[in-house]
């Protein structure tokens, strides 16, 4: 009985739902457009890791191997606190989004690239014997094929980068944490916390399926 | 005869191993030349230095129909110009079969869809597989496929057809409906440069033949003078063993 007053506190619940709702809408803000925006840096990293000169390339390897390695948590912080140091002052939407779309970046670039070696290597040589330049042989030809490959993977990437916008809540971005947290401090209940992690798990869960069921969907049709 | 393909001191390596020796090659417009030989001899490599799919070394020269063969801008005017059909297909498996040969002229020759199906079903009746157009490349056989591939060739009007070993991966019922297209194609004008084991096909088609051995082309003559009198041992022996496997 005391336990589900303290973590189940149903009028508790039911007084902080409204801003855990304004707090999922900022999750899904975040979210959302840091994987659009790794998306596309990853398909612009790939596609020019294959084609550009090897200078380029040579970055392009550097810019992904950092970020996967450095800790989401500590660029995020770098963004916020530290480049107003040198003048660039973000927002906290804008420096959540920075971070997460730069790491996202580098693991779809990864992805993509992956991606893009699977296809065969005679596909290339048909456009090219075809006389079909670079950007018609990635988009007519070799895209739509990796595509398949990738749409795992991606999927994966993308449920790692929504659960990683909680991070977002040190910057002071009133998102879903940050809302519960708030909510929590304001009620002396801890019951708006359960509550986001809640809605964390029926947000995520169904991609989560959604991926094995693709996977175990391309695998049979490997066979 | 007007040379549409000229090859100069044609030298190609990987790393110190040296694939193509100095070779030197003139194909008239029109010409049949089906090139011959033993397996690692370089017949692939000659005649994909043709359309530039692998470099060569810089004091070689290669020019088609007044092009010098040479990454950069040109490459791809040599390229629409040059059709290949490779032992492996490589049809576009996501594309319809109509797709398949729609893809180039549009991308390439900026044609329309409507001109550019038009043309590919032309190209599809030709090759004896128009009723497969809105199939994909996966539900063909092999056989068909080929054809496809050849329909891809052509519906860029091209003024050169290479094929690297065309039926090669066939099973060997369907060796014929894709010998006896490219036996249609050989009456039509296009000039045509075929790496093939099919001597008989070789024999009955072609203009000239050419053996090649060790990065070398060792002979070349008419199809009669090259299998009934050739002059180099090495021929000879090859032909000895292909001829009585
Ligand atoms: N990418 C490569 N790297 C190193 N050596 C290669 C490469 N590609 C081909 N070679 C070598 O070049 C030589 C010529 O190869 P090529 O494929 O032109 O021969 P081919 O006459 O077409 O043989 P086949 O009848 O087996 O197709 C072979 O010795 C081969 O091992
Ligand atoms: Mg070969």
């Amino acid at each position: 009985m005391n336990i589900l007053n303290t973590f189940f506190n149903v009028p508790v619940l039911l007084d902080s739902l409204p801003v855990l709702m304004m707090g999922l809408l900022v999750t899904l803000e975040i979210g959302v457009v840091s994987i659009l925006v790794g998306l596309a840096g990853g398909l612009v990293l790939a596609v020019a890791r294959l084609y550009a000169p090897g200078l380029v390339r040579t970055l392009i390897v550097a810019y992904v191997n950092v970020f996967r390695s450095i800790p989401l948590l500590v660029l995020l912080i770098v963004v916020y606190y530290a480049l107003p140091f040198v003048g660039i002052r973000l927002s906290p939407f804008a420096s959540a989004v920075t971070a997460l779309g730069l790491v996202s970046a580098a693991y779809t670039a990864e992805i993509f690239r992956a991606g893009i070696e699977a296809v065969p290597n005679g596909q290339f040589e048909a456009s090219a014997a075809l006389g079909l330049s670079n950007r018609h042989t990635m988009v007519d030809v070799i895209l739509p094929q990796a595509i398949r490959i990738v749409i795992p993977p991606l999927t994966n990437n993308s449920i790692n980068v929504m659960k990683d916008t909680a991070l977002a809540s040190v910057v002071a971005m009133p998102d879903l944490l940050k809302q519960a947290t708030q909510a929590q401090a304001l009620a002396a209940n801890p019951t708006p916390l359960i509550g986001a992690a809640l809605i964390y798990v029926l947000l995520l869960c169904p991609m989560v399926l959604l991926v094995a069921r693709l996977e175990k969907h391309l695998n049979r049709g490997k066979r | 005869m007007k040379p549409i393909v000229s090859i100069k001191n044609l030298v190609k390596a990987y790393g110190s191993f040296t694939v193509l020796h100095r070779i030197d090659l003139t194909i008239a417009e029109g010409e049949v030349v089906c090139v011959i030989g033993p397996s690692g001899s370089g017949k692939s490599t000659l005649i994909r230095c043709i359309n530039h799919l692998e470099g060569f070394a810089a004091e070689s020269e290669i020019v088609v129909d007044g092009v010098a063969v040479l990454p950069g801008a040109n490459l791809a005017r040599v390229r629409a110009e040059v059709g290949m059909v490779f032992q492996s297909f490589n049809l576009f498996p996501h594309m319809t079969v109509l797709k398949n040969v729609m893809l180039a002229p549009m991308r390439v020759r900026g044609m329309k869809a409507e001109a550019a199906a038009a043309r590919a079903r032309d190209l599809l009746a030709r090759v004896g597989i128009l009723e497969q157009a809105e199939k994909f490349p996966g539900q063909l056989s092999g056989g068909q496929q080929q054809r496809v591939a050849i329909a891809r060739a052509l519906a860029m009007e091209p003024r050169v057809l290479l094929f690297d070993e065309p039926t090669s991966a066939l099973d060997p019922e369907m060796v014929g409906e894709v010998l006896d297209v490219m036996k249609k194609l050989a009456g039509t004008g296009v000039t045509m440069v075929v790496v093939t084991h099919e001597m008989g096909f070789a024999r009955q088609v072609a203009d000239r033949v050419i053996f090649m051995d060790g990065g070398r082309i060792v002979e070349s003559g008419t199809p009669a003078a090259l299998f009934d009198s050739p002059q180099e041992a090495r021929t000879r022996a090859f032909l000895r063993a292909v001829l009585n496997h």
